[in-house]
């Protein structure tokens, strides 16, 4: 990088997260509410990177037992049958509709992971202060963002089953405990996705030049 | 104290944190950063009552799918029908409230509280009156948008009559249409909303007391 970028904490702005409007940031170094809506004024995020860190790991391993356990229990006069995610997209694949059984893969399996491997990427690439292909890994970022919120798709699926499908003794289909582990690492990520403040992968740019 | 009130405004990307002058009115719809890509604003006309518009058809639409059977199924004589709120209480007495209260938070509760606040910010605006507590409600908006996930519950619906198909003959119900149209609402109204204009107007009232 020849100059610096001129970002708003380079020229002694603060951005309002709430309303967008800048204000000059404290000499002092405390803490500001914004002159227009009252809202605390952050430089960036507080303690993103710890943040995003912990609800991470606690993410992953969430994220054993969402796939182990079962999703759907369905009982019959022939017996009880419990479907994890995996069986269930097998159960898809195996009964002929593999655009549904690649969708439900996509949405329950794939992108779930792939939200987790980016995000701790991204929170590594910032810990150290990483220079490496900013644009590349603000894209990430928004990516993360778009597609994180269809992991949700299985757990309305179960919804909807285990809503409708009761009608014992013939026929019953119940929520397995997977569906609380699933559950968990959806809102886990959403809220380390949250908290990873992405001004922080363009911070270390143009820094030896201070 | 305030910068930017100038006609063309400095911005901040809430992604990178580069400063930027605001391109000329009806430069462009949508304002991406010069630096990062993420979009900075999209122009938005007519915002108050474009979002009336659709909040209101978005109410009816939000009513009728909860309120009616999603789905109905028989087996061997046997039928049941299924809505959302009785999907949720199912999921409760089979002692996944977790599960239940992440649902109804995702399909009911955020989506229902993003349709009120809208209709509690635009309804008084279109009538040339602004409502108390602006400031509170942008930023409840803004903190439970995330969390209504109307398109994503659509596509399970689907996904889940196929799985249902299987076992027996299924029978879409009225809220299924119903969800179906009301997604497609709900995109057009927070696309039709533009937070940026309701915090200017407070902008003005408050620097035009104070000067």
């Amino acid at each position: 990088m020849s100059a610096p970028a001129l970002t708003a904490a380079r020229a002694g702005l603060i951005r309002c997260g709430d309303c967008e409007l800048l204000s000059r940031a404290p000499q002092s170094g405390g803490n500001l509410s914004c002159p227009r809506c009252g809202a605390t004024l952050h430089q960036r995020k507080p303690n993103s990177i710890q943040r995003t860190w912990a609800l991470l790991i606690a993410a992953y391993i969430l994220y054993i037992p969402a796939n182990l356990l079962p999703m759907m229990v369905t009982t019959s006069p022939q017996g009880t049958a419990n479907d994890t995610i995996m069986s269930g997209v097998v159960y898809l694949l195996s009964s002929g509709s593999w655009p549904l059984a690649l969708l439900v893969f996509l949405a329950s399996i794939t992108i779930p992971l792939a939200k987790l491997v980016s995000l701790t990427f991204l929170a590594w690439s910032v810990q150290r202060r990483s220079t490496w292909q900013p644009e590349h890994r603000a894209r990430i970022y928004r990516m993360v963002e778009i597609v994180g919120r269809w992991s949700m798709l299985d757990v309305y699926i179960v919804t909807i089953m285990a809503g409708l499908v009761q009608m014992q003794p013939l026929a019953a289909i119940d929520a397995g405990p997977a569906a609380i582990a699933f559950g968990a690492v959806v809102v886990l990520s959403l809220l380390a996705a949250n908290s990873f403040d992405p001004r922080l992968i363009w911070d270390p740019l143009g820094d030896h030049d201070d | 104290m305030i910068v930017g009130m100038a006609p063309r405004a400095l911005l901040a990307c809430p992604d990178c944190d580069l400063l930027q002058r605001e391109p000329e009115p009806a430069d462009r719809t949508v304002v991406t950063c010069a630096r990062c890509g993420s979009v900075l604003y999209r122009d938005t006309p007519d915002t108050v009552d474009r979002t009336l518009a659709f909040a209101l058809g978005a109410s009816v639409l939000f009513i009728v799918a909860n309120a009616f059977p999603i789905v109905g199924m028989t087996i061997e004589g046997r039928s049941n029908t299924v809505s959302l709120p009785g999907a949720l209480v199912a999921l409760w007495h089979q002692d996944m409230q977790l599960v239940a209260g992440l649902v109804g938070l995702t399909t009911l509760l955020a989506p229902g509280l993003v349709l009120a606040a809208l209709l509690y910010l635009v309804l008084p605006l279109h009538f040339g009156r602004q409502p108390p507590g602006v400031p509170l409600i942008l930023r409840t908006l803004d903190s439970i948008q995330p969390w209504g996930l109307v398109e994503v519950f659509m596509l399970g619906l689907l996904v889940s009559l196929v799985k249902l198909e299987m076992y027996a003959k299924v029978v879409p119900g009225v809220a299924l249409w119903a969800f179906g149209a009301l997604l497609l609402v709900f995109t057009a109204m927070a696309a039709a909303f533009d937070p940026r204009s309701l915090w200017a107007r407070i902008g003005t009232a408050r620097s035009g007391a104070g000067r």
